[in-house]
């Protein structure tokens, strides 16, 4: 990629003698927005600490922007970091904690002032200046921790777990403020979430962890239809993955004959619980269980291929828990993984 | 009796039993006679005035604050760094640290001022002044690390990290961040070492010599060859300003939150 803005090489990063990202890739363009997704443990939030500079890596390098970072210390790479605990400064106002990066710089005087207004204004909290961060509401802190990062014109803007803290409304309150700074400023933004719904829905590309390597990266269009490996099947709602051997579907207890042959390349095959079809199909299985979502159903089934979930709209006749019932894997809709473990 | 009537008769007795002799002090202080008694014979502030007059007083009172300002400052030195060593770093050793850090509040204070006065005042000559220095530094120094402690411990450490990602230095977050946070925690230290050095007897008794003497010890030394009220006069000026220190710390900083 030409137009690389930040680029991690081989990276690796660790505690002590624990390895915690090993030998990571990963490139990312000038104004892009990123989501580094996985369950905790898998590194992303070791990876954002590097690429801050508050961990410095075992071996491999950053680049930023053209040039070395990989030595530069956290206070020199102009890299903004949104705490996920917000980590505001308690003594001071909104105001002196969105100056205190610009007063460091040695801005004074109406230069000064003028930045710190604007910037608090842009997140609404203008009224807000002379309060201590003790009087506002967690969203509130938020914010200023947004401004007092922003003001700083960082090269990139990390946050950690931007939304997790925040209840439903103002999670979808902060989405719209986060892609509105981006739009706006044009800043390169790295966010660390364990949230695929949150990733899927702010990210330009998501970059799936696991186990400190990257397991898929992608348009969030294609980590939710095209997953590559059994785990990203199973996180983005393919519930039900089955690995390949010799062009079988393995289960628990026996290989099953597709209806078609597969690709060499195709080592598992995963369908979202809508995928299943119920009353008809090659399979036999037993209800073990039913639960009512609003407008559809879903069902849990007990099959020779080991438990499958199946989900069909509200309007559909219901099946009794105990009852048996055939059902389909339809070849055509599963998502072929090139990789099962 | 049912404990809901003993425990706040066990409560009164208690606290006649510490808070009595002070109102007995304050009599005593209080009294136009001749010798220390109680009740007092007549009643005058004779005798608070002429604590002022005796130059012993004088001295060793001056002592006795050059001992807790200087002795409390210096531990502050040494124990805000460590404290801070310990609540922010995994340290190796970090409990044995502590509690070594603590061994002057455990050890004896007589035992203390015996070792100083033999070890380091007889051998080498070690400058009394500077003994009774040191020795007030290491009795304070428990009380600076923990009540610093507890204050940072209740401190976010990733603010230093924010801070340092503005642009800020390690150090210079430690003093624009951290420092302003702990204030208070700072000052309540500075008052329960400094009232710690000033009722200090027992290590300075051992370090006492020919006008070398802090004001408790030279209270005792009074006492022995007179007894006059005087004494009683200055106990009481003392608690006096040890209840109006305590006052205005709770009444500005919320004194009992550190302690």
């Amino acid at each position: 990629m030409s137009d690389t803005y930040l680029q991690l090489d081989k990276l690796t990063l660790a505690y002590g003698d624990t390895v915690a990202v090993k030998d990571l890739d990963l490139s990312i363009k000038k104004g892009e927005l990123v989501a580094l997704l996985g369950p905790s443990g898998c590194g992303k939030t070791t990876t954002m600490r590097s690429i801050a500079g508050l961990l410095n890596p075992a071996s491999g390098r950053i680049t930023l922007d053209g040039a070395d970072i990989t030595r530069v210390s956290a206070n020199k790479r102009n890299v903004g970091l949104v705490f996920q605990s917000y980590a505001l400064f308690p003594h001071l106002t909104v105001y002196e904690n969105v100056a205190f990066g610009l007063r460091l710089k040695g801005v004074s005087g109406q230069d000064l002032d003028a930045k710190v207004s604007a910037s608090i204004k842009s997140v609404g909290l203008a009224s807000f200046a002379s309060r201590k961060p003790g009087e506002l509401s967690g969203g509130q802190q938020q914010r200023v921790a947004l401004a007092r990062s922003m003001v700083m014109e960082p090269k990139v803007l990390l946050l950690d777990e931007p939304l997790s803290n925040l209840d439903a409304r103002l999670r979808l309150e902060m989405r719209a403020e986060l892609q509105r700074v981006q739009k706006e400023t044009g800043v390169t933004m790295i966010f660390v979430t364990h949230d695929q719904i949150e990733a899927l829905a702010l990210a330009d590309r998501i970059v799936v962890m696991l186990n400190g390597g990257i397991e898929q990266i992608g348009t969030p269009e294609e980590i939710y239809n095209k997953p590559v490996s059994a785990f990203v099947a199973d996180f983005v709602g393919f519930e039900n993955v089955f690995a390949l051997e010799n062009g079988k579907l393995a289960t628990s207890n026996s290989l099953v004959e597709l209806s078609a042959p597969v690709p060499q390349a195709v080592k598992g095959l995963a369908w979202r619980p809508r995928m299943v079809i119920l009353g008809s199909g090659p399979f036999q299985g037993t209800v073990r269980g039913t639960s009512f979502a609003g407008n559809v159903r879903e069902y849990l089934l007990d099959t020779p291929l080991g438990p499958i979930k199946a989900e069909v709209d509200a309007g559909e006749p219901s099946h009794a828990i105990g009852s048996t019932l055939s059902f389909d894997l339809p070849l055509g809709a599963a998502a072929p993984l090139s990789r099962y473990r | 009796m049912t404990p809901r009537i003993l425990s706040p008769l066990v409560l009164g007795l208690l606290l006649i039993f510490l808070i009595g002799p002070f109102f007995i002090i304050i009599a005593a202080s209080l009294s136009a006679g001749d010798t220390l008694a109680f009740p007092p014979q007549g009643l005058s502030l004779r005798w608070v005035f002429k604590v002022f007059t005796i130059d012993s007083f004088r001295d060793s009172f001056a002592m006795s604050m050059l001992l807790a300002v200087g002795g409390t400052l210096a531990a502050l030195v040494l124990g805000i760094p460590a404290a801070y060593a310990l609540s922010r770093y995994k340290l190796p050793g970090a409990e044995t640290i502590r509690t070594i850090v603590s061994l002057p509040i455990i050890v004896p204070g007589i035992i203390v001022g015996l070792a100083l006065l033999r070890y380091l005042v007889v051998p080498f000559g070690f400058n009394i002044t500077l003994a009774l220095f040191f020795a007030h530094t290491a009795l304070v120094l428990p009380y600076a690390v923990r009540v610093v402690s507890a204050s940072l411990n209740n401190l976010r450490s990733d603010i230093e990290e924010a801070a340092v990602l503005l642009g800020s230095s390690r150090a210079g977050a430690f003093f624009r961040v951290v420092m302003p946070n702990i204030r208070g925690g700072i000052l309540a230290a500075f008052i329960l070492g400094f009232v710690t050095s000033f009722n200090q007897v027992p290590v300075s008794l051992f370090l006492s010599g020919p006008g070398v003497r802090t004001l408790p010890i030279d209270m005792l030394g009074y006492m022995e060859t007179t007894y006059d009220p005087s004494i009683a006069a200055l106990s009481a000026l003392l608690a006096f300003l040890s209840i109006g220190i305590v006052f205005l710390a709770e009444r500005f900083l919320g004194f009992s939150r550190y302690v």
